[in-house]
């Protein structure tokens, strides 16, 4: 599904990834652990085609497509979505206006129909129960007044209502609280969780992985996959730190 | 009668002015309004491109006179012509109300302004106005606006907002808000800025799948409400966010 060959990329002429590759294939679910300033975040940027990040050298190709050609909206319409660290707040923009809008946007690259309000309101409803999200959040403006669990939530609304094929998924566990934790946790297997669909997950801890089993667990450091392996790993660094097992 | 003399940007008032297409613009052409004691009065106001006619200068001179406890409410959307203006002086007796709701769109070197002047002539009169101006291009807007309390308009209460979206380099837009105030007990609020859209929204829109023009079109959206928040008449409200939506998609 994803591809990704000697990726090198950089922001304001510094280097951040230097030769970065990994395969994620249909069904399979990747976390990525690394220490502060190890490039995941510019990952999911350069994914995602952020102003600013610039891709030097390697390839991404995304279901057989160059993803890099592509406008950012037009790999949210051929089924990636990005899951922010920070999700941004639209002041005057409400929930339902955005993701009936963005969800449409969509349809229409893809050549389907729009969605109704009626159609679009009974599937928002639904993804927001599954999260556990009061409905009239969803009527208030885009993450406006949201805390930081809220937004989390929210976000994972927005995959259930997108609906997409691969889900990059930037500290989503980053300000959740235990029971939140185990809500996103849930939503993502709920909705992310099939054999024509992948995950990625960059993530600090351990703990977002008890509820999201990852397929495969990769070490980010110095802009470079330095470390691959199972669930094992993960647990590894959680008792050892970066460093021990980076050099074992 | 045309007047005589034109005015010219040292004039306070026509300090930002296209003062060289005012040539042959009847400048006495005042229109009077009375909203006597108690009544209210709402005026929409639209300059939008008319198909087939010639770009040219449209300029509105307004008069109110607002009774006690009266209400006057103006909503405008300048989104069309090379020079258009509306100005209006609006003088509040005892207790009565102004709002003012005003959007200026525009690219290319056109100039869209509001001038407005309100005279808080007598005690706990209130005011509001929201100016909210989205250019690009060479496009200029502007808004004007004085406010004058009285020496015995105790009790008033005033507030003013701008906000200027320049979508283009090249764009401009200018504040000029003026407080005369000679009563001690009085709140006059403003505010004015001026920005870009915020690239991190357009950002996370885009990475929702909106297009650059639809993210576009939901800022601008949101930014301009603004103006028409105190609008309770949906329809109307709906037909000003179209004139200035649709000069935006047309022409950018």
């Amino acid at each position: 599904m994803l591809q990704i060959t000697d990726l090198h990329a950089e922001i304001a002429g510094k280097p951040i990834l230097k030769g970065l590759s990994l395969t994620v294939n249909a069904g399979e679910v990747h976390a990525i652990m690394g220490p502060n300033g190890a490039g995941k975040s510019t990952l999911s940027y350069v994914l995602g085609g952020r102003p600013g990040y610039e891709v030097t050298g390697g390839s991404v190709s995304f279901e057989g497509q160059d993803l890099l050609e592509m406008e950012p909206h037009e790999r949210a319409a051929a089924g990636l979505f990005l899951g922010f660290q920070y999700p941004v707040e639209i002041p005057g923009v409400s929930n339902v206006q955005f993701l009936r809008e963005a969800l449409n946007s969509q349809r229409k690259l893809r050549g389907h129909e729009p969605l109704s309000g009626g159609e679009f309101l009974k599937l928002a409803t639904e993804k927001a129960a599954l999260l556990k999200l009061d409905m009239d959040m969803l009527k208030r403006h885009v993450n406006v007044g949201f805390s930081g669990g809220e937004k989390k939530r929210a976000e994972m609304v927005q995959m259930g209502i997108l609906d997409p094929k691969l889900a990059i998924l930037d500290e989503t566990d980053s300000g959740l609280d235990i029971d939140a934790l185990r809500v996103v946790g849930e939503g993502i297997n709920a909705i992310m969780r099939a054999p024509d669909k992948a995950v990625l997950l960059i993530t600090h801890y351990q703990r977002l992985l008890e509820y999201v089993r990852p397929d495969y667990v990769h070490i980010l450091s110095g802009g470079r996959i330095v470390k691959t392996g199972g669930p094992e790993l993960a647990l590894a660094l959680e008792r050892e730190g970066y460093d021990a097992v980076m050099a074992a | 009668m045309s007047a005589a003399v034109l005015p010219t940007r040292k004039d306070e008032a026509w300090r930002y002015a296209a003062v060289e297409a005012l040539r042959g613009v009847d400048l006495d052409d005042w229109r009077f309004l009375d909203v006597a004691a108690g009544e209210s009065l709402r005026d929409c106001i639209v300059i939008e491109d008319r198909p087939g006619a010639p770009e040219g200068t449209v300029l509105h001179r307004l008069r109110v006179n607002v009774g006690e406890g009266g209400r006057c409410e103006l909503f405008a959307v300048l989104a069309a012509e090379l020079y258009a203006r509306i100005e209006v002086e609006v003088t509040l007796g005892r207790g009565a109300h102004f709002t003012f709701g005003g959007v200026t769109v525009g690219g290319r070197d056109t100039v869209r302004e509001f001038v407005t002047r309100v005279i808080h002539a007598e005690p706990e009169a209130t005011s509001s106005q929201v100016v909210r101006s989205v250019h690009w291009g060479q496009g200029t807007g502007n808004f004007l606006g004085t406010i004058e309390v009285a020496r015995h308009a105790q009790k008033t209460d005033a507030a003013q907002s701008f906000k200027g979206l320049l979508l283009e380099k090249g764009a401009s837009v200018n504040a000029v808000p003026q407080l005369e105030i000679f009563a001690d007990d009085v709140k006059c609020a403003h505010g004015a800025t001026v920005g870009q859209l915020d690239e991190a929204a357009r950002f996370y829109m885009a990475a929702r799948g909106l297009s650059p023009e639809a993210a576009r079109r939901l800022l601008v959206r949101a930014f301009i409400g603004d103006a028409f928040v105190a609008l309770d008449d949906e329809a109307a409200r709906e037909r000003l966010m179209r004139a200035a939506l649709d000069k935006l998609d047309r022409h950018l």
